[in-house]
């Protein structure tokens, strides 16, 4: 019975034990389910029909034989392996049970059709059933069985076999697949369970189910095909039924109902308490555990774990897993059966390498859904030539095959093949011995070595000799040693050779005997080789004489060696015997001392008190015994020698022999021999690891040699890398073997074809043949022996004689690649000179580097990925290559110069280009660098190299003064290395300067800092209704150009303007024509009258002044307003141009122009000549008479953005012709507080349209000397001060001229002021203080803006200032306060903001009672309370030990105390908590002042009145420019006295003293005072008083230079300037 | 002059800004303007543009289409500083706040003829969560201090950006006197637009 049947039989029995268990009861249920089976099969005919009809029709006879043939079989297989599947085979069952079968299988078919049906039907047609009719129904479910059906036929024509295959594999599978299947097998309750669970949820239905089945068909068989099918059909009918027929079912309940309760046994849910069903799971699961496997475990019992990356092997690197993961993993694979071979030698898991690459190797694509079309395109791609890799490749240029290589193969020896024979062995042995001999013959040392000997003797022969001696003793006897020791070594190696040649001889003879004697044992003769020992007669006498006469001369050189051996023996034991002595004397000393009467045992007397000395008397060398050297000798010359008379052996080798011929050898050597000629030979040619060509086969002869003797030409094209021949035998017709390779050299540039030499290169095989005849074998022992002693192992091995030679071409040109192309090839470049470039282009370069990185970055040595690498660095550390001990960068830059070093220097566009991109000033903003060369004008570069020539050479024409000049040129090279410092610094970029960024709200700053804030603001209305004022929109410079930005000056008023004089009252005879026009209008007609003067305060105009601003040139000016207080109110607009149009930030940072504000009278002059004519006409000419100045520079406006405020006008001390006691007179009586003041005040407001950002500061943190704790301390204080004050200047920290960190009190420290000042008024301290202050202010200043371009404040020292003689506020301040403080003034500097400077600094000093605000950069001084003080705010103090930080409310100078001793009004930065740790000053130790040089001034002087007077003349080309020698001089004469008097007191003298030279003129002039820097501003300051205005047709001018000398050459510098019209 | 041999090449450029790829935003405008060396001077066309207001397309490609002309010519004696058209796209995040949604730049095609270019687009990131967060709420994203930044390789190592969408741009180049001048920019390899465009964001 097959397995299918058996199956079938068990799953019956269980049926039939199930019925049997349930015992009567089932018979009831039956009947019941018959009814209710019945009832079913109303609604739903159709396919039930088809179901249960069938079995009715066809199976009812079978069942009882069934049943009585399968139970007792059944009993036997039930323990039968249950879980297997059934193994479906073409069963050989009877026709009765296969028609009963197929039926069947109809009948589950229809089932399963039907089932399938109605699940389709309920699929796509989600109608509503219930309200269908059952015929409806059964209409419907028919309908939807038809194809079912249809399905089923054509199935049926399948073989059957396979269908009850699918059926019951299914049974079984759900028999398998059961959830709790325990590991045994299912008990006949859990099988029945398994069938009726199985179809529907319903307890009621499932257990009426398979009883109605079973009455239904009684055999089990069919029953249990078709219940795997219907569960669905099942519950779909029992639905449809229960709701369609519900009136049908209550009567058929009512009948159930008793029986129901009868049967059906009411239980509660099973219920496996939580405990139990985890005891369960655990038998049933397995959680694996986390913990890490003990290595043991996964590795075989007693096996240590083996790393096989220690053992040196590559592993490559595992993929990354977790280590929890692995440990799971590793735990689950232990409790499996094979577990163990999972894991490695190592105990992990077996895993391959990481397969995953570090990065994509496939570009990225983005993908585009509009290009779909795209990638269906044609493309047109334009055929490309396909090039060969360079690197291999010789010539790309040339055609290729242009060289060639001759490969001559001669033939082929072999020195042992196993067909050898052992006679072909000795034979072998023979031939090699003989040319051994051969070669020792040709070679002859012995001879050589001889001949050597007997000149050497000769030497020492002749040395010896005294007679002829002419060199120096000691020098003979130096050589002659020196010979006699080169005799001892020559007569050794001639021993030693002659040993060998005798050695060899013995030898070969003794082959040629085994040899002989081998032929005679085997009776054959297998090679042609003979050994004819040829003897030569030798003459015995004289061939004994030699002998004889050479041993006794090595008898006497030996024995006078021995004798100086002896000397020095002797005199060692002489040396010993003297110590030993002197010991032995000491010893006898001491034991008489000791008298001790133990005589019998000196010796241990001795030796116990001196173990360690163990002295023996030294014993003397014995004397050489000449007879045993000459024995001795003599032994060595019978060994090493041919005895005097033996002949001369010469062995020859013949192939003259015979061989014996085939028919008289025993079989086994025809054997041999036959197997000899079936085999052949051939060579094939590989070039580069390819096969070109091979060699004809050729038979291998009897003597084992093949000669091929063919050539063969290689056209190369690919570098020789590597030229082998390979070795191939065939034997007969059975197949080719590879003997053996045979590498060649691939041979030398120099070598070419007919010159190349014959070389034999050796090979050898570990081929291992054994042969049934006389052949020896390969790689066999074997033995010579009768009884297999001492054996021998011989491989294959042979000898190939070739040449390999570069061929020459047609013209007698070698076929050679160039050598540089040489280079390019990999393997061949390592053997040669330069490896760098062999890795290739990239630039591996140097290798000692290389194998150093490799080495420090521990490269696996084993990764296959490094083994090119290694085998680099391998060959380029053993020493193999020579390695260049130079650093080539970029080797192959030559091959990209197109155009030769000289030649690129030379272009002038690409010098341009060069400059440009290293902004060298004049080029940084070069446009459209011309195309060609010749469109470049040489004079682009005139400039720039005048620059670069001047750089050292000090010119002195702008300057004047050497000095200044050398300070100027000083400059210039700081400011060029400090711009090239903020070149580079500008390319460092901070995130916000290149991302706009809303800052984090932060909670403890004040203000708009809290975020909640911020937040409030965000439901701010967007148009408030009284909106605020916004700040103007900045705009960074970069897209402006010229005319863009414009200097808006508003002119508002000015107070106190000097007012004229009535010059009339003082002329005694005023001239009609000098009258002011206002003057004569606001006069009565009784003008000269002399009371005029009395009513001059009331009605007239005193002053017409107006302002005239003048920028870069161009000059605007206001109306014309009066009186001396006048109000303008207008607004000037000046345009502004930028350097080179150049508007980026650090350009307007330098803009070195100044704004000057000039304030002039307006007078207007009659100039009518007849008083008639007044009624008609009138003729006036206006005059402008310069009143004063403010200077403000550019830079400040750029930095400060407005300059809003009143200045004080700078006015000349001397004006003459004007005064200011008038206004003061009439000022004073309702405007006491401005009274206080002298000078004039302008109200101005300027400002730039748009506003400029400032350049940022440069944020280069400099490096320091400070301590790290002061720095943090003065971080941490700035920080503090900044949170409570923002706006207020707190210094700590300033940066030194050499870009250093310095704190800020270590510039203050008293300095000597020069000793000329303080001598000048020793009593009166305030006026030293102020001529100080007057010399500092004399120091010319110089903004560090201009200078430094960058707002970088660099604080020079006072020394580096006064050398400099150029510096801004902050230098000038320090100075000055030191000066303060060394002439015991207590003294600080103020940091804080004036007008118009911005923040600056000034010095505080505290008087008596009161304090006192000094302008460093002016000389003025100021009260603390005085309300014109330009210092408008104090931000800190700075002392020469502390800083104090102003914490006031209010920082305006007027409205604090200055007290710094109290700690509510001033936080100083030394305190308590950090005490001041004594910082040594960084000023010098004194300041060193040279007196000026008087007579430079003096000529520097009288130079600068030159130039100013010729400038005078130029600015005015259409007139002549007279020059008043007179008053010149007189001017000349009075301007020492205004330097004296420092422009004050001396006006009046002054003028009187004028007037009475001048009488007749109307006099216009001023002085004009000034620092002395450069000429140039003195120029623009005299420019900027417009005098040369005037146009009068008889004006004449008078200007007169004064230069007061102090030391430490500041130049005070007086201009006088006066325009002067004679008066008719 | 002219006939002797010219002085200075002429690079015509005209195309468009033709559409973008923003997957999660819309109501996109864009802004171009060009970055170019100092021997470029442009002669003729606008120089800068600002695009009008596109929304997504309804299709799938959801594809903002601007189709908003670029005409320019350029004369320069060097190719060094080849021009590069800088684009910034903005549009109102959830607030309705105008913010930048991308930055990009290329270089204008140097061969004549049809060229569409994608290029990618990105912002400068926040500095911090906490300001992410701040200035998503307040609106104001970091932006670059000037756009012309994305077109130069100074300073760029100090931003951190995040990629954001594409911009296509079509050119028609025209040159003039290249090849007098010794510059052989060689035809377009490809007549009309090229099947696969090169790698986006490529630099060229």
């Amino acid at each position: 019975m097959n397995p299918k049947e058996e199956k079938v039989k068990i799953i019956t029995e269980e049926f039939d034990e199930n019925d049997e268990d349930t015992g009567v009861g089932s018979q009831k249920k039956t009947s019941k389910m018959a009814r209710q089976k019945r009832k079913k099969r109303l609604p739903a005919a159709g396919p039930e029909e088809m179901v249960s009809e069938n079995p009715h029709l066809g199976n009812q006879p079978e069942p009882l034989q069934e049943d009585s043939d399968t139970r007792p079989l059944s009993m036997t297989t039930r323990r039968g392996p249950r879980s297997l599947p059934p193994i479906p085979s073409a069963s050989r069952t009877g026709f009765a049970e296969f028609s009963m079968r197929e039926r069947m299988r109809e009948k589950l078919q229809a089932a399963r059709s039907k089932a399938e049906s109605t699940l389709l039907q309920e699929i796509p047609t989600p109608r509503p059933r219930r309200l269908q009719s059952p015929g409806e129904k059964e209409l419907e479910t028919e309908f939807g069985a038809e194809p079912g059906e249809e399905a089923q036929k054509t199935q049926q024509e399948d073989d059957s076999q396979s269908r009850s295959r699918v059926k019951f594999r299914d049974s079984v599978r759900k028999i398998k697949t059961k959830p709790p299947v325990p590991p045994g097998f299912p008990s006949a309750e859990e099988a029945y369970n398994f069938f009726t669970f199985n179809f529907d949820p319903e307890p009621e239905e499932s257990e009426e189910k398979p009883k109605a089945k079973n009455r239904d068909g009684t055999t089990q068989e069919e029953e249990e095909g078709e219940e795997e099918e219907p569960p669905v059909q099942g519950i779909h009918k029992t639905d449809e039924q229960l709701l369609i027929s519900a009136t049908e079912a209550e009567a058929f309940l009512w009948g159930l109902d008793h029986a129901a309760a009868d049967f059906v046994a009411v239980r509660p849910a099973d219920y496996e308490s939580a405990h139990v069903r985890l005891q369960m799971e655990k038998e049933l699961l397995f959680v694996p555990s986390r913990l890490t496997v003990p290595t043991y475990k996964k590795l075989p019992e007693n096996v240590q774990p083996r790393y096989l990356e220690d053992e040196g092997l590559y592993i490559g690197t595992r993929p990354d897993v977790p280590r929890t993961c692995q440990n799971i993993m590793e735990n689950r694979l232990l409790t499996q059966e094979p577990g163990r071979r999972w894991f490695g030698d190592d105990g992990r898991i077996v895993a391959l390498p990481n397969p995953i690459k570090p990065f994509p190797s496939r570009p990225p694509v983005l993908t585009q859904e509009q290009d779909f079309r795209a990638e269906l395109e044609t493309l047109y791609k334009k055929a490309v030539k396909y090039v060969h890799r360079s690197q291999h490749m010789i010539g790309s240029g040339d055609s290729p095959g242009n060289f060639q290589l001759d490969i001559d193969i001669s033939g082929l020896i072999f020195t042992h093949h196993p067909c050898f024979s052992r006679e072909h062995v000795l034979a072998a042995k023979l031939a090699q011995l003989y040319d051994q001999y051969l070669a020792r013959h040709q070679r002859n040392k012995a001879k050589f070595l001889t001949d050597k000997l007997q000149a050497l003797r000769n030497a020492v022969q002749t040395g010896l000799n005294p007679a002829k001696t002419h060199k120096s003793l000691d020098t003979t006897q130096k050589t002659i040693n020196e010979y006699k020791s080169e005799i001892r070594q020559t007569r050794k190696l001639r021993d030693a050779e002659q040993e060998k040649d005798r050695m060899l001889l013995k030898t070969i003879i003794k082959v040629w005997k085994e040899m002989k004697s081998l032929r005679e044992f085997q009776r054959f003769t297998n090679t042609p080789l003979k050994l004819v020992l040829r003897k030569e007669k030798v003459d015995q006498k004289a061939d004994e004489e030699a002998y004889e006469a050479e041993i006794q001369a090595e008898i006497s050189e030996l024995l006078e060696e021995h004798m100086e051996e002896h000397e020095q023996k002797m005199e060692a034991y002489r040396a010993a015997y003297q110590q030993w002595k002197a010991w032995k004397k000491a010893q006898r000393a001491k034991k008489k001392k000791k008298k001790q009467a133990v005589e019998e045992h000196p010796e241990e007397e001795m030796g116990e008190p001196y173990p360690e000395e163990d002295l023996v008397k030294p014993v003397p060398p014995e004397p050489t015994d000449r007879a045993l050297m000459e024995h001795q000798v003599r032994e060595r010359a019978a060994r090493s020698r041919r005895r005097p008379g033996e002949p001369l052996l010469v062995p020859e080798l013949s192939l003259a022999g015979s061989v014996t011929p085939n028919e008289q050898c025993p079989r086994v050597e025809v054997l041999r021999r036959e197997d000899v000629k079936r085999r052949s030979i051939y060579l094939k040619v590989i070039f580069n690891d390819k096969e070109v060509s091979r060699t004809d086969s050729r038979p291998l002869g009897a003597d084992f040699r093949v000669h091929f003797g063919q050539i063969f030409n290689l056209q190369i094209f690919n570098w020789p890398e590597s030229l082998t021949l390979q070795v191939y035998e065939t034997v007969g017709h059975s197949g080719t073997t590879l003997l053996a390779e045979v590498f060649l050299p691939i041979p030398e540039t120099t070598i070419v074809t007919g010159r190349a030499p014959i070389e034999e290169v050796e090979f050898s095989s570990n081929q291992h043949v054994t042969l049934d005849h006389e052949g020896v074998g390969s790689g066999m022992p074997f033995s010579f022996e009768a009884d297999g002693s001492n054996q021998l192992i011989l491989m294959t091995s042979g000898k190939v004689s070739n040449s390999v030679a570069w061929a020459i071409g047609e013209n007698g040109i070698p076929l050679i690649p160039p050598l540089s192309q040489q280079n390019i090839g990999f393997r061949s470049a390592l053997k040669r000179a330069d490896a760098i470039s062999s890795i290739g282009t990239s630039g591996l370069t140097d290798l000692k580097k290389l194998a150093k990185w490799a080495a420090e970055s521990k490269l696996d040595p084993n990764d296959p990925n490094n083994a090119p690498l290694m085998q680099l660095i391998s060959v380029a550390t053993s020493g193999e290559s020579y390695v260049p001990d130079f650093f080539r960068l970029e080797q192959l830059q030559q091959e990209f110069n197109f155009v030769s070093d000289e030649e690129l220097n030379r272009s002038k566009r690409f010098r341009l280009l060069c400059l440009r991109s290293q902004e060298v000033p004049e080029f940084r903003n070069y446009k459209q660098i011309p195309a060609y060369d010749r469109e470049i004008m040489e004079k682009v570069f005139q400039d720039y190299e005048k620059r670069l020539r001047d750089r050292n050479v000090i010119e002195t024409k702008d300057h004047i003064d050497p000095h200044r000049a050398m300070v100027a040129k000083y400059l210039q090279q700081v400011r060029e290395s400090v711009i090239n410092r903020f070149l580079i610094a500008k390319h460092h970029f901070l995130l916000s300067d290149l991302i706009v960024e809303e800052e984090v709200p932060n909670i403890s700053s004040e203000g708009s800092g809290i975020l909640g804030l911020s937040l409030f603001k965000l439901a701010e209305q967007k148009r408030p209704l009284r909106p605020r004022r916004k700040g103007r929109k900045k705009v960074t410079a970069q897209n402006l150009s010229d005319g863009d930005i414009k200097v808006l000056v508003n002119i508002i008023r000015a107070y106190d303007i000097p007012v004229r004089k009535p010059t009339a009252s003082k002329f005694q005879q005023p001239s009609r024509s000098s009258r002011t026009f206002s003057e004569k209008h606001a006069a009565s007609p009784t003008t000269h009258s002399p009371t005029h003067s009395a009513d001059y305060p009331l009605g007239q105009v005193l002053v017409r002044p107006f302002v005239e601003v003048s920028f870069q040139r161009t000059i605007c000016h206001t109306t014309t307003a009066e009186g001396p207080n006048p109000s303008w109110n207008e607004e000037l607009e000046l345009p502004f141009r930028a350097p080179n149009g150049d508007y980026s930030t650090s350009s307007l940072q330098s803009v070195k122009d100044d704004v000057f504000i000039n304030i002039f009278d307006e007078v207007l002059y009659d100039v009518l000549e007849d008083d008639r004519e007044r009624g008609s006409g009138i003729h006036t000419r206006i005059e402008r008479h310069w009143l004063g100045c403010v200077k403000i520079p550019f830079s400040t406006i750029y930095f400060q953005a407005k300059i809003d405020g009143t200045f004080k006008i700078d006015i000349p001390p001397v004006l003459l012709g004007y005064s200011k006691e008038r206004s003061m007179i009439i000022e004073r009586g309702f405007d006491s507080v401005r009274s206080l003041s002298e000078g004039s005040y302008i109200t101005l407001f300027i400002t730039m349209e748009p506003q400029l950002v400032p350049g940022e500061s440069v944020r280069e943190k400099f490096d320091s000397q400070e301590d790290e704790k002061l720095l943090q301390a003065t971080e941490k204080f700035q920080a503090e001060c900044a949170l409570k004050f923002p706006h207020r200047q707190c210094l700590t920290t300033v940066t030194d001229i050499s870009g250093k960190t310095v704190f800020i009190t270590r510039y203050l420290k008293p300095l000597n002021p020069p000793q000329e000042l303080l001598e000048a008024c020793p009593n009166n301290p305030q006026a030293t203080a102020e001529l100080v202050a007057r010399y500092v202010s004399l120091i010319p200043f110089l903004p560090d803006t201009v200078s430094f371009a960058g707002i970088c404040d660099l604080w020079s020292t006072s020394d580096q200032f006064l050398d400099l003689l150029a510096g801004d506020e902050e230098e000038h301040a320090v100075l000055l306060c030191n000066y303060f403080l060394s002439l015991g003034k207590k003294a600080w500097l103020v940091m804080g903001s004036a007008i118009p400077e911005g923040p600056t600094a000034y010095v505080l000093t505290r008087e008596q009672s009161h304090y006192l605000i000094w302008n460093p950069c002016s000389g003025h001084f100021y009260g603390q309370f005085d309300t014109f003080c330009p210092l408008k705010s104090v931000g800190c103090l700075i002392g020469p030990d502390n800083i104090w930080f102003n914490i006031q409310r209010h920082d305006s100078p007027l409205r604090i105390n200055f007290d710094v001793t109290k700690p509510k009004l001033w936080k100083s930065f030394f305190s308590r908590n950090l005490l001041y740790p004594g910082l040594s000053s960084v000023q010098p130790e004194e300041l060193i002042y040279q007196r000026t040089d008087k007579a430079a001034a003096a000529e520097l002087q009288d130079r600068i009145e030159k130039i100013l007077k010729e400038k005078i003349m130029d600015w005015r080309p259409r007139h002549l420019t007279r020059w008043n020698r007179y008053c010149t001089s007189a001017l000349r004469h009075f301007l020492p006295l205004l330097e004296r008097s420092r422009g004050e007191d001396v006006e009046d003298d002054h003028r009187g003293e004028l007037l009475k030279q001048l009488g007749d003129y109307r006099f216009s002039g001023f002085p004009l005072h000034m620092p002395y820097s450069e000429l140039k501003p003195l120029i623009e300051a005299v420019y900027s008083t417009g005098v040369h205005n005037i146009d009068v047709p008889n004006v004449e001018f008078a200007l007169a230079v004064y230069i007061h000398p102090y030391p430490k050459n500041v130049l005070s510098v007086w201009i006088y300037v006066a325009s002067l019209i004679r008066n008719r | 002059m002219a006939a002797a041999g010219p002085s200075v090449f002429l690079l015509m450029v005209n195309g468009q800004v033709e559409s973008a790829q923003f997957p999660e935003y819309d109501d996109l405008y864009c802004k171009y303007c060009f970055v170019y060396g100092q021997d470029w001077a442009p002669t003729a066309g606008l120089e800068e543009g600002i695009s009008q207001i596109t929304s997504k397309s309804q299709d799938v490609r959801q594809a903002l289409v601007w189709n908003f002309p670029i005409d320019v010519t350029f004369k320069s004696t060097n190719p060094y500083g080849w021009p590069q058209i800088v684009l910034s796209v903005y549009g109102p995040d959830v607030f309705g706040n105008d913010v930048v949604r991308g930055y990009g730049a290329v270089h204008l095609p140097f061969s004549p003829g049809r060229h569409k270019r994608t290029i990618p687009m990105f912002v400068p990131e926040s500095t911090s969560k906490l300001q992410k967060f701040t200035s998503w709420f307040m609106g104001r994203r970091p932006e670059y201090t000037d756009p012309k930044v994305v077109a130069q390789g100074e300073g760029r190592e100090v931003t951190r950006v995040r990629s954001q969408g594409f911009v296509t741009l079509l050119f028609n180049v025209v040159t003039k006197d290249m090849r007098k001048l010794g510059y052989d920019t060689g035809p377009s390899d490809t007549q009309g637009v090229s099947g696969p465009s090169p790698p986006p964001g490529l630099p060229l």
